[in-house]
């Protein structure tokens, strides 16, 4: 396993961990652009111009692009979230030229206008199947509750409104200074000739033009403030409470996620015990996430309406014992060989490596092999976590609620 | 994939199966057991996924908790569920783990506690899995298409009802375990970086001695059910559409699966550029090939807006029917380079493959090796496949839709 990187004159950034051995080579665009780069008037674009990537070129129209990424047997998709959106295809490693010279060329879109109103359409349906499934836009609210004027309140959906109003015009403008070169980087994993990868990589994007390009990336929410939405046709209650973390770039990150699997994992974890093995609730989890300059805790609770109440009052207890006596020796050490666990597990596809790879470039510009993340896991003691919880205090949260419940404290 | 799959018959019926992949440094299991939902009685539906659940709470030396922690430690990923036919435990582990792993799953089928103690604990959680596809509108579609289409038992969901998991006592869950929890019947795949001999030893000596009876399966009725539109308050109306097909064990069964891919597989199938790249009709759209035994049909879905739901199933419909007149030569092409690259990129996952060696065997009491597959796949053309379309067109379909309102369903091509 090798790590190479090159970056070209114009800022776009190669880098592949070559493994020799793979039965199949994976490659990505990952791009610094998501809702939190957007403004109001332009919420919804970053995901919008995802769909628009994939309707064709100067090169290629759509049907083209759909076509040409199955000849070639690709397992390909692409996906937004609050900081990224990244186009991959897994492949065998002989279409890997083919799938490159594809990915590329789809990154520089023509965003025609008969498409732009056809695949509006296909937006306002994603919207509305989101609107259909749990949590109901939940998780959506308590980021946009929790964050207030910070960027990571943006939904990455956008609005039926906001979609709706968007110009093809103010699409091309904000593709034009998101997708410059200096703001994306290329990564591939699995079978990988890093030289013939860069020769290609400079005749394909050597001639991208670069624009000047930002992100704010102020710290965290404000936390502490309720939002009930009333569902009425739903039949379980949701709750979504979110607290701040470590940033990407912090270390305290790894103790983050290992207190988080021993307080809220699916299994074997203190909310596991109190509430899902014995019946309370459907979900109770916890999890950590990490964006840049700030991170979230997110706790998820599904129950029935009846025990709603009662349920965010146990976990407000159970937090206050984490935050009193923090975690023991013996619980640490089950989320540490958990999660080193699937790590390593997880590794072995060629497809996983990539994300883990190009995810850790952009927002940390380094690279980890396998054995130092299930290293810097392994490192966190009892007193790393006592010392996290210090800097980040569960008990100010930002709490949704969503479902029959007509008010939330009845 | 490999060609050397290991296949080892026990005498109590338990069939144990085991593909070497040196290649990677993980080890995984599917373990199928006969304790299906189908053998839910009427007024207890839901009991098989009940069993399941009082199955993990403790068995053994191990309590419930000491039970969850053991697996954690030893880094154990897992997952367990209920299918009409089977009762499924899978895992994933570093492959040192593997002994550890089959050594405890062995007590959860064999000696599991099903402590008396944990029965409304269970109840809640099995009332939880009911409660969440009623707020899982595509779901609950999909579950009362089989159910419409499959003569009864074999359109059941596993979560059953609230009314039978309510009727569930703890001697029906031990009844339930005692009969259907039994080796006749079972199969235990296992992929990964395993040595054989060592493996056979060990199950042998964890397993050889499991007894129960025969596996016996009660005969479904004649009668299906009808089109059927399900009122519900929602964004989106989601269309289930259902024909009848062959099961995966038919000699004809990759030219539906043929067929079924041009429609469906990849952004250039014909759903997804009739019905969402031309259109826009919806963001979800696809079907697949669903397999019993002894019986099979092909199964779609599309979710869309109220308003544009009418012509969201018209178009659909007309795909469908479509399809009957054959696919072109291209379009073949195309569907074979993705299913070669995905049987191939398959061997990255000991789990994925044990996943895949469990079902081969369960449908054919065989394993199809990579060559043979990869044999039938260049054997597929245009005039095969479209031969069994003009034999089998796409027709006499079951429409079940869930949403604001009911739809208008022609009868010219349904």
């Amino acid at each position: 396993m090798q790590f190479l990187e090159h970056q070209l004159e114009n800022g776009l950034q190669v880098i592949a961990e070559c493994n020799p051995q793979a039965c199949c080579s994976a490659a990505g665009f990952f791009v610094r652009a998501g809702a939190r780069d957007e403004s109001d008037s332009l919420s919804g674009v970053s995901h919008f111009l995802e769909h628009m990537v994939f309707k064709g070129t100067e090169r290629r129209a759509a049907a083209d692009v759909n076509r040409e990424l199955d000849d070639i047997g690709a397992q390909s998709n692409a996906f937004t979230s609050e900081e990224q959106t990244v186009y991959y295809a897994a492949m065998l490693p002989e279409y890997l030229s083919q799938g490159i010279d594809l990915l590329a060329d789809i990154m520089r879109p023509s965003l025609r206008e008969e498409d732009f109103a056809m695949e509006k359409q296909v937006i306002l349906e994603e919207i509305a199947k989101y609107d259909d499934q749990p949590p109901y836009g939940g998780q959506e609210r308590v980021m946009a509750l929790h964050f207030g004027s910070h960027p990571l309140a943006r939904s990455v959906l956008g609005t039926c409104q906001s979609v709706e109003a968007l110009s093809r015009d103010q699409m091309a403008r904000y593709w034009q200074e998101r997708y410059s070169p200096s703001n994306m980087t290329l990564a591939a994993t699995g079978k990988i000739d890093f030289d013939a990868l860069v020769n290609q990589v400079e005749t394909l994007c050597g001639s991208w033009q670069r624009a000047d390009v930002d992100r704010a990336t102020p710290s965290g929410g404000t936390g502490g403030q309720l939002e009930q939405i009333h569902k009425p046709e739903a039949t379980q209650q949701y709750v979504l409470q979110l607290a701040n973390g470590p940033a990407a770039d912090d270390p305290r990150r790894f103790a983050a996620r290992v207190m988080a699997t021993v307080v809220g994992d699916e299994t074997g974890s203190r909310l596991f015990w109190e509430l899902v093995d014995s019946g309370k609730a459907e979900i109770a989890a916890l999890d950590s996430y990490e964006f840049e300059g700030t991170g979230i805790f997110m706790n998820y609770l599904c129950c029935t309406p009846e025990r709603a109440r009662q349920n965010v009052e146990t976990i407000d207890a159970l937090l206050a014992i984490l935050h009193r006596d923090g975690i023991r020796q013996e619980e640490l050490k089950q989320a540490q060989n958990k999660i080193c666990s699937q790590v390593v597990l997880g590794s072995e596809r060629t497809m996983n490596r990539l994300f883990s790879l190009g995810i850790n470039w952009m927002l940390r510009k380094n690279y980890m092999t396998v054995a130092e993340t299930v290293e810097a896991y392994s490192r966190v003691t009892c007193q790393d976590v006592a010392s996290l919880l210090e800097e980040f205090p569960l008990d100010r949260r930002s709490l949704v609620t969503v479902g029959p419940l007509s008010t939330w404290d009845e | 994939m490999n060609d050397h799959v290991h296949v080892h018959r026990f005498e109590n019926g338990l069939v144990l199966l085991a593909e070497p992949m040196d290649w990677v440094e993980s080890a995984a299991f599917t373990w199928l057991l006969p304790a299906g939902c189908r053998h839910d009685p009427a007024d207890q539906l839901g009991l098989a996924s009940f069993t399941c659940e009082m199955a993990q709470r403790g068995c053994g030396p191990w309590s419930n908790r000491q039970f969850v922690e053991r697996l954690d430690n030893l880094g154990i990923v897992r997952s367990a569920g209920v299918s009409l036919g089977h009762t499924r435990f899978g895992a994933a582990m570093p492959r040192q783990r593997l002994a550890e792993a089959l050594q405890a799953y062995s007590q959860l089928v064999c000696h599991p506690h099903l402590p008396a103690d944990q029965v409304e604990e269970s109840r809640q959680v099995c009332s939880h899995d009911i409660h969440s596809v009623q707020d899982a509108p595509a779901q609950q579609l999909m579950q009362a298409l089989r159910r419409q289409y499959y003569p009864e038992p074999l359109g059941r969901s596993s979560q059953g009802t609230l009314e039978g998991v309510e009727a569930i006592g703890h001697s029906q869950v031990s009844q339930f375990h005692q009969s259907h929890y039994h080796p006749d019947g079972s199969i235990l795949a296992v992929a990964g970086n395993i040595e054989w001999p060592q493996l056979l030893e060990e199950v042998g000596g964890l397993l050889e001695e499991w007894q129960g009876p025969a596996d016996l399966c009660p005969e479904p009725e004649e009668t299906t059910g009808e089109d059927l539109h399900i009122p519900h308050s929602s964004s989106q109306t989601h269309i289930g559409i259902a024909f009848d097909a062959i099961p995966y064990s038919h000699p004809d069964y990759f030219q539906l699966r043929g067929a079924i891919g041009v429609l469906s597989d990849g952004m250039s199938s014909r759903l997804f550029t009739e019905v969402r790249e031309n259109r826009g009709l919806c963001y979800a759209v696809q079907a697949s090939c669903s397999s019993l035994k002894d019986r099979g049909c092909v199964m779609t879905y599309a979710g869309t807006t109220t308003e544009r739901a009418q012509e969201t199933l018209d178009v659909t419909l007309q795909e469908l029917v479509r399809l009957g007149k054959g696919v072109t030569a291209e379009e073949l092409e195309r569907l074979q380079a993705r299913i070669k690259s995905a049987l191939i990129m398959q061997q990255e996952s000991s789990s994925a493959r044990s996943s895949s060696i469990t079902s081969d065997w369960y449908f054919l009491q065989r394993v199809y090796s990579l060559e043979e597959i990869n044999r039938i796949l260049d054997g597929l053309s245009c005039e095969s496949i479209n031969a069994y379309l003009a034999e089998n067109p796409p027709g006499d379909f079951r429409i079940v839709t869930l949403g604001e309102q009911p739809l208008e369903i022609s009868h010219a091509v349904s």
